[in-house]
């Protein structure tokens, strides 16, 4: 039996203003359904969750245990390239892939159609990223402590935790700037196109030849490990505050292009 | 700018690379009215929609929604939206596609009330991508007015839905604007605007070629339709001056006039057995389908 009415509908003198709690919440509703439903996608979430922690354990403690035992910077090595690893995926996927989704399939025209709070998609997907990041982090940490017996500090585990869950933006904006440009189809293609060699051609997994290092630096994921080993008090290559900012720009000038686009075409 | 209206495109053209879309449109919504926007394909109805919107901008003139930008959040917290073309995420529940629209809005219905007023209650916890096409209808239905809207856009509400489900949708419809909000409805299907509109506009590349209640846009029409049981000859009654079509089906004539006080005289005179006598004047669809001839 129904007890509510259509009068509840006709309230004309209700605000247009929303308060800033009621605004708040409609921001943190929208990075929770992203989050919730990201987690319920399968073929999302269990690679991106499970893969990091499952291959660092594959090779940093079953195939490699002994020489990482010998050698703790080896140990370090591979934490530190599956922790950058696992934070790649979920912001170049969970960006790219659905975004160029959504766009056709009109759910973001609908968004810009109701009142939802500015700029309250993308935050949330930005959010998400970064849940999964955390999560990836809160594996790989007890992982590398009580399964790889790697030497690390409360200090270390929390710089290393900070730099990828914030290193995850520039691979979100790397992501959006696909999604904002090619169908929900080939947006999966292109993000693989680079996903593929960004890891294996910045020395993500393993020292590269010579003559590979010197473009290197063109990855992001380049600057983030590097940022990863100096809280690690590993050798790096550069200077901190060089990663940081390349970090930063790849991150401000996609998201700003993709923005423009968005605001342009949808 | 006009307060009495909600919604008000005022001289708006809108072209797409060569192609115009509007070419100096008027149209206003008021307060409490049902307002069907028709047309063929490619008319321009929904760049229309989309520019009360703020999806689109126009070339030239003026789209106004409670007399402001459409492009501002604060005009669009009194407006719930109801698209075609749109795929929902299939993961999220029922309840919670209903509780991330409503947390939009200032002062929205709980989703148990929105789901009440739409008849999903049963559907609450049901994963979206589970729902036939006629379910998700009602779930975006529902979307539409958790926001306490005073004004919706429903673009095709009723595809997919059953008879029950449609029948329950209009009297939803009518029941909120009873309660004094407007409805601006697109919709491909003519009888559900004749029997909902209060006011219609038809819509043809790009330009309003007719507005009115729905009994004006039927008057445009002068033809009538006459039908009756008579011993007259169809080829015969064919003959006569204002007679533009005569068809037999079984026992009775049809006739199609555009002087029928004329014809039914004639017809009486002739045949003083007649039986079964009415005239009808034409139904929106029919007067939708000239309007939209004629202008082509």
């Amino acid at each position: 039996m129904s007890t509510t009415t259509f009068e509840a509908i006709d309230k004309s003198s209700f605000p247009d203003v929303m308060s800033p709690g009621r605004l708040l919440r409609a921001y943190f509703t929208e990075a929770r359904f992203e989050s919730l439903r990201m987690f319920r996608v399968l073929g999302f979430s269990i690679p991106f969750l499970v893969l990091p922690v499952a291959l660092y354990l594959l090779f940093g403690v079953v195939l490699f245990g002994d020489a990482v035992r010998n050698d703790p910077a080896t140990g370090k090595f591979l934490f530190a390239a599956f922790s950058v690893f696992g934070v790649m995926g979920p912001g170049m996927f969970g960006f790219g892939a659905t975004i160029a989704t959504e766009r056709e399939q009109g759910l973001l025209a609908l968004k810009r159609a109701l009142p939802a709070p500015t700029g309250s998609y993308l935050l949330a997907k930005l959010l998400m990223t970064m849940v999964f990041a955390v999560i990836v982090m809160a594996t790989m940490i007890p992982a590398a402590l009580f399964l790889g017996h790697l030497p690390l500090t409360f200090a270390e585990c929390a710089k290393v935790t900070a730099i990828s869950v914030l290193g995850s933006l520039p691979f979100c904006a790397i992501g959006l700037f696909i999604g904002t440009r090619a169908s929900g189809k080939a947006a999966i293609a292109f993000v693989n196109l680079i996903y593929v060699p960004m890891m294996h051609v910045s020395g993500l997994f393993y020292p590269l030849p010579k003559f590979l290092r010197t473009i290197s630096p063109i990855w992001p994921t380049y600057h983030l490990q590097q940022l990863v080993f100096s809280a690690l008090a590993m050798p790096s290559y550069g200077r901190v505050v060089t990663h940081v900012a390349v970090l930063i720009g790849v991150t401000l000038i996609l998201t700003l292009l993709s923005i423009r686009r968005l605001a342009r075409v949808g | 700018m006009n307060n009495e209206f909600w919604a008000e495109l005022s001289g708006v053209k809108k072209r797409f690379g060569k192609t115009v879309a509007l070419d100096g449109l008027d149209l206003q919504v008021r307060r409490g009215e049902l307002f069907s926007v028709l047309g063929p394909n490619g008319a321009g109805k929904s760049t229309a929609i989309s520019l009360l919107l703020g999806l689109l901008q126009p070339d030239a003139g003026t789209a106004r929604l409670f007399g402001r930008s459409p492009s501002l959040v604060e005009p669009r917290r009194h407006v719930g939206v109801m698209m075609q073309e749109v795929t929902l995420a299939p993961e999220l529940r029922v309840h919670e596609h209903i509780a991330l629209v409503a947390s939009f809005y200032p002062s929205p219905l709980s989703p148990t009330e929105a789901m009440e007023l739409a008849n999903i209650t049963a559907l609450a916890s049901r994963p979206y991508g589970k729902l036939s096409a006629g379910q998700k209808r009602q779930v975006q239905f529902a979307m539409a007015i958790c926001g306490r809207p005073k004004l919706l856009f429903l673009d095709e509400p009723s595809v997919g839905l059953d008879v029950r489900a449609r029948e329950n949708m209009w009297g939803a419809l009518r029941r909120v604007v009873a309660n004094g909000a407007s409805i601006v409805l697109t919709t491909h299907y003519l009888e559900e605007a004749e029997s909902l509109s209060n006011r219609v506009a038809v819509l043809n590349k790009g330009r309003l070629i007719a507005s009115g209640t729905v009994n004006e846009i039927r008057a445009l029409v002068v033809r009538k339709h006459i039908t009756c049981s008579t011993v007259l000859a169809a080829d015969q009654i064919a003959a006569w001056p204002d007679v533009e079509s005569v068809t037999r089906e079984q026992q009775r004539l049809q006739i199609s006039t555009s002087n029928s006080e004329a014809v039914v005289r004639r017809l009486l005179a002739a045949d003083s057995n007649l039986q079964e006598l009415e005239v009808r004047r034409a139904g929106l669809a029919e007067a939708f389908t000239e309007l939209t001839q004629e202008a082509a």
